[in-house]
């Protein structure tokens, strides 16, 4: 409940890394993995990942949960993908290769088995990404490193403020929860979906409400010291970068870089081994 | 750009904490693999309505980013990008609405449900297919059922949450003219 975001303390140098660099290399990386297609680029990023969860010391006991959703999410994914279009992979690389037939419009296709292999790359090299920057990251510091790397201070100051008042909303809808369900509202698999949806407004209604009187009470307070009145801010958490900082973000960078050259050398954004 | 007031952040904070809580622990599962009936977007319309564009646009980002980071299974930015879209179509769609004056009746309810019905058709058949088919190279007949799930399933709950909302808020303001001189 207290660690919505998984944030796992443990001495690493990728702990030690500020966090604005890290948010860079993260947009980075994901940036790279998602214009490319470029199968040999993508299993080496999906190495270096797995590789990176290591120097974070991050163990797999630790995130064992969010990867066996995870793994879920890809499976249904890709069942869902060959429901839906089985020849996508013929039409992107243009040929077609039976492997075996398996009824009506359904055959499984050589072509289309590595359209869903890079597909599973890509996520594979995003997803253990994210959860490295979300274990590794402080909270605390997420807004500082907005700001830092150029977004207004006071867009960051609204990030701050939902990343501080999450808990405190939680726990009054739970409150407004139990003292509706004392009155009578089934929110349990028990009532219907319809009935549901109502039950859930009945709560969403004076916490909504009352947060409405909340963001009143908040805004009149920074006001009242003057929020927004200068051009800069500082921030408690932030920290200036280091060496190893700024060697992380240029490698990202240059990722970025050759996930693009790659594309562009390619002729095309898939890369095709049945030509 | 123009500077926000501060109740305008304060009220993108608080707005993505609240889209935050409601989508993390209030999604209800639905029959097609990973979307969920979510009853957040009816809050998004709802804050969209009452703060502006700007910040419906705001909440439904960031409320979205921290959700999908919370359950780390990655970013999917085509998504959150589209859940920032519907605030801020919902926003200017909304313009019309005089919620603040207390002003709703049957006429502002059925604005209200048209343009959300609007846009969420908009941001889940048009700007999430679109980026995933150039982020992800997914097929379009998959996404087109995803996204069809999602509008249907979103606007059920905004129009069922997101109208209640706007009563009960149209209710607790005063109406512009409601005082007589004696």
């Amino acid at each position: 409940m207290t660690n919505l975001f998984n944030y796992i303390d443990r001495p690493s140098p990728i702990h030690r890394l500020t966090g604005a660099c890290k948010l860079v290399c993260l947009i980075l990386w994901t940036l790279a993995a998602m214009t490319s297609f470029y199968t040999p680029l993508l299993v080496a990023m999906t190495v270096a990942a797995v590789l990176l969860f290591r120097i974070a010391r991050l163990k797999l006991k630790d995130i064992s949960v969010t990867l066996g959703i995870m793994c879920v999410y890809i499976v249904m994914n890709n069942i869902l993908i060959f429901l839906f279009s089985p020849m996508h992979g013929t039409n992107i690389y243009g040929t077609k290769t039976v492997l075996f037939h398996i009824a009506g419009p359904y055959s499984v296709t050589a072509e289309q088995l590595f359209y869903h292999l890079n597909v599973i790359l890509k996520n594979a090299c995003t997803i253990p990404i994210v959860l490295l920057f979300v274990c590794t990251t402080n909270p605390s510091e997420f807004a500082a490193s907005l700001n830092r790397i150029g977004i207004s201070y006071r867009i960051s100051y609204a990030v701050a403020l939902a990343l501080r008042y999450i808990p405190d909303i939680q726990r009054e809808y739970r409150d407004i929860s139990l003292a509706q369900q004392a009155r009578g509202t089934e929110m349990s698999k028990k009532a219907n979906l319809i009935h549901r949806l109502k039950a859930a407004s009945a709560i969403l209604i004076p916490l909504i409400l009352s947060s409405m009187e909340r963001i009143e009470t908040i805004s009149n307070a920074m006001e009242l010291r003057g929020f927004g009145k200068e051009k800069k801010r500082t921030w408690y958490s932030g920290r200036p970068f280091s060496k190893l900082d700024l060697a992380c973000m240029l490698s990202c960078a240059v990722l970025m870089l050759l996930s693009l050259t790659l594309t562009y050398l390619n002729g095309g954004r898939y890369f095709n081994p049945f030509q | 750009m123009k500077k926000f007031s501060v109740k305008t952040i304060v009220a993108i904070g608080i707005g993505a904490a609240l889209f935050f809580v409601l989508g993390r622990f209030v999604a209800i599962p639905s029959p097609v693999p990973n979307t969920s009936i979510s009853v957040q977007y009816g809050l998004l319309a709802f804050l969209a309505v009452v703060y502006g564009p700007v910040a419906g646009a705001l909440v439904g980002l960031i409320g979205h980013t921290l959700i999908d980071f919370s359950y780390g299974w990655g970013v999917w930015w085509s998504w959150v990008i589209a859940s920032g879209v519907f605030g801020l179509l919902m926003g200017i769609a909304a313009k019309t609405l005089k919620m603040e004056e207390g002003e709703l009746g049957k006429k502002g309810l059925i604005k209200f449900n048209i343009s959300q019905l609007v846009c969420h058709l908009i941001c889940w058949l048009a700007v999430a297919p679109v980026l995933d088919v150039y982020m992800m190279g997914e097929p379009w007949d998959k996404l087109i059922a995803q996204g069809l799930m999602a509008a249907v399933a979103n606007a059920v709950t905004t129009a069922i949450v997101g109208s209640l909302l706007c009563i009960a808020y149209a209710a607790t303001k005063t109406k512009a003219g409601s005082l007589t001189k004696e």
